[in-house]
């Protein structure tokens, strides 16, 4: 017992954020905006869980072949897969995450024409198979191959970026709980994507989010797909192991 | 076709006040906002909605751009008879869109 | 420490305009006398349900209710909702029959900063009822440019 200590320690990557009591953004949100989400026949999101459910049904590519010619019964299928992402990918020997994993096998597998990043087509079949995840725990694959992304991740996350020279640390880990302008900072759990964010008027992804980030401290942004988002992305998930999923939440 | 999300209750008792909520996919472009390009983007919104069931017009909205993006309404209507409940909802561009739920009142 | 000062990165990007184009108390009693088409208005019987403090004007729920029996004889002809500072001071107009059975209308809109909401409900006797509100809007963080 006494030896296994240590390595308990070592192995979140994150020790502030599991310091701390974690809290999703849900939490800080209003009572109206909460039962937004929690409601399925008011929560916005849901018309691209929706849409994705009719996609994910329609023949595409040269064998006429939909999502669900290869992926049948979707509910058991597709149960958890959003919870385990950003993932390996063996194909590019490199971290994936699960919008690049959908455009992938739609690309690859089924042959039809690629799915653009933030295009309603590939946020919509993100949020139904993040839909089959919701109220799952958060589980990063142990694959000791991601480590180096997550590394990457948290360094990116504690370095300071933009004229305001901030991390997303000194927000996220330092500050969570207070306000700025009228938001509570939130402790930037990547626990609802893709959501429905009440200032995009429409649902986005979590790399969509992370540019708001940092055009916020007037720092440049990643291309959407870039590395450096699935690197954040494979260490938010991290950081936020064990966390339920929400997707579609829905955010201010 | 816009996406459209819409709660009826597919039963109900004669006489029953039942709730009727509806979520549908759109911008609601208000005609104030500026573009990309700084240019103001036109108004695209939709305008009106109605609910007919059992030869009425039971419930109908007229939207001003205030209306949030992916307009939802709630209302309830009383149950009459079995048949169709037909939503409608119209707008600029020539918008128009009409749902036909099915409720079997016993 | 984080100074919000420094932080006030944008306003929100959706209705913003010159200040001559919104509406005004003045332009919301237009409107209000349009729907009633010149009728008084007393205050009651309408309730508004709406957060006093709203986190995104974007997407601000609202409900209204009025105390009404919805028979033939006394029913709830129509709903009509208005505010001061948006571009225009019309929000929604609903119209009912006695066979909504409940007069109540629940929505989402939009509210282009802190302002005054008022409800208005037109009964099947001619007469006008109301009920008003003050919401204050926050301004977001992190708003993309
Ligand atoms: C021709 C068959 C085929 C088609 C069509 C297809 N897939 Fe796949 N998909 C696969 C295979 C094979 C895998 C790899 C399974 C594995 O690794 O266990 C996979 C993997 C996936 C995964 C990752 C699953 C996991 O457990 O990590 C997702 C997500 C996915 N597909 C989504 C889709 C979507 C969305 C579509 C439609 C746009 C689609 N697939 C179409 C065959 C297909
Ligand atoms: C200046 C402070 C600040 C900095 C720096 C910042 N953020 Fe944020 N972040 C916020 C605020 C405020 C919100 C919530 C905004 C809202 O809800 O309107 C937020 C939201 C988020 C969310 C969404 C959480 C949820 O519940 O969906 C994530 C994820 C996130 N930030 C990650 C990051 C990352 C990664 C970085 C660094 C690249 C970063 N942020 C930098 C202030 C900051």
């Amino acid at each position: 017992m006494k030896r296994a200590l240590p390595i308990l320690l070592l192995a979140p990557l994150c020790l502030s954020a599991s310091a701390q009591e974690r809290r999703s953004g849900f939490e800080n949100m209003a009572r109206d905006t909460q039962a937004m989400q929690t409601d399925d026949t008011a929560n916005p999101g849901m018309l691209w869980v929706l849409e994705g459910q009719s996609l994910w049904h329609q023949p595409a590519g040269p064998a006429a072949q939909s999502c669900a010619s290869c992926h049948q019964n979707t509910e058991v299928s597709m149960r958890g897969v959003a919870a385990r992402y950003p993932a390996w990918d063996e194909a590019s020997a490199a971290p994936i995450d699960l919008a690049g994993r959908i455009a992938q096998c739609r690309e690859t597998r089924q042959g039809a024409p690629p799915l653009a990043r933030e295009s309603q087509g590939l946020l919509s079949l993100s949020a139904y198979v993040g839909n089959q995840s919701r109220g799952l725990p958060i589980a990063p694959p142990a694959d000791p191959r991601m480590d180096a992304a997550r590394e990457q991740g948290r360094a990116l996350y504690t370095a300071r970026r933009g004229q305001l020279d901030l991390s997303c640390a000194q927000c996220h880990d330092d500050n969570a709980g207070r306000r700025l302008a009228g938001s509570t900072i939130p402790q930037a759990h990547p626990t609802g994507y893709p959501l429905y964010r009440l200032e995009w008027q429409t649902l986005g992804s979590l790399q969509r989010r992370l540019r708001g980030c940092m055009t916020g401290v007037r720092a440049e942004p990643f291309a959407y797909g870039a590395s450096e988002y699935v690197a954040i992305e494979a260490f938010l998930a991290s950081r936020a192991q064990g966390m339920a999923l929400e997707t579609p939440a829905v955010r201010p | 076709m816009a996406r459209v999300l819409i709660n009826i209750p597919a039963a109900a008792r004669r006489g029953e006040i039942i709730p009727i909520r509806t979520l549908i996919q759109h911008t609601m472009e208000t005609g104030y906002r500026p573009g990309a390009d700084g240019e103001v983007l036109p108004r695209d919104i939709i305008r009106r909605f109605t609910c007919t069931y059992d030869g009425e017009e039971v419930f109908s909205a007229e939207f001003s751009p205030a209306i949030a993006a992916n307009p939802f309404l709630s209302f309830t209507l009383v149950t009459t008879n079995s048949g169709p409940v037909v939503l409608r909802w119209e707008g600029d561009n020539g918008f128009a869109q009409t749902e036909t739920r099915e409720i079997t009142v016993a | 420490m984080i100074t919000t000062r420094r932080l006030l990165l944008a306003a929100p990007a959706v209705l913003l305009l010159p200040q001559a184009s919104r509406a005004s108390p003045e332009a919301m009693t237009e409107a209000v006398q349009a729907f009633t088409r010149g009728a008084t208005v007393r205050s009651g019987r309408v309730a508004m349900d709406i957060s006093p403090l709203v986190e995104n004007g974007n997407t601000v729920p609202l409900s209204v209710i009025v105390d009404s029996p919805m028979t033939a004889e006394n029913y709830v002809r129509a709903i009509a909702v208005f505010n001061q500072r948006n571009p225009q001071p019309h929000v929604i107009t609903v119209r009912l029959s006695p066979r909504a059975g409940r007069a109540i209308l629940a929505t989402n809109i939009r509210l282009a900063t802190s302002q005054v909401l008022l409800a208005v409900a037109e009964l099947s006797d001619g007469s006008f009822w109301s009920d008003s509100t003050q919401v204050v809007v926050t301004l977001a963080a992190c708003v993309e440019g």
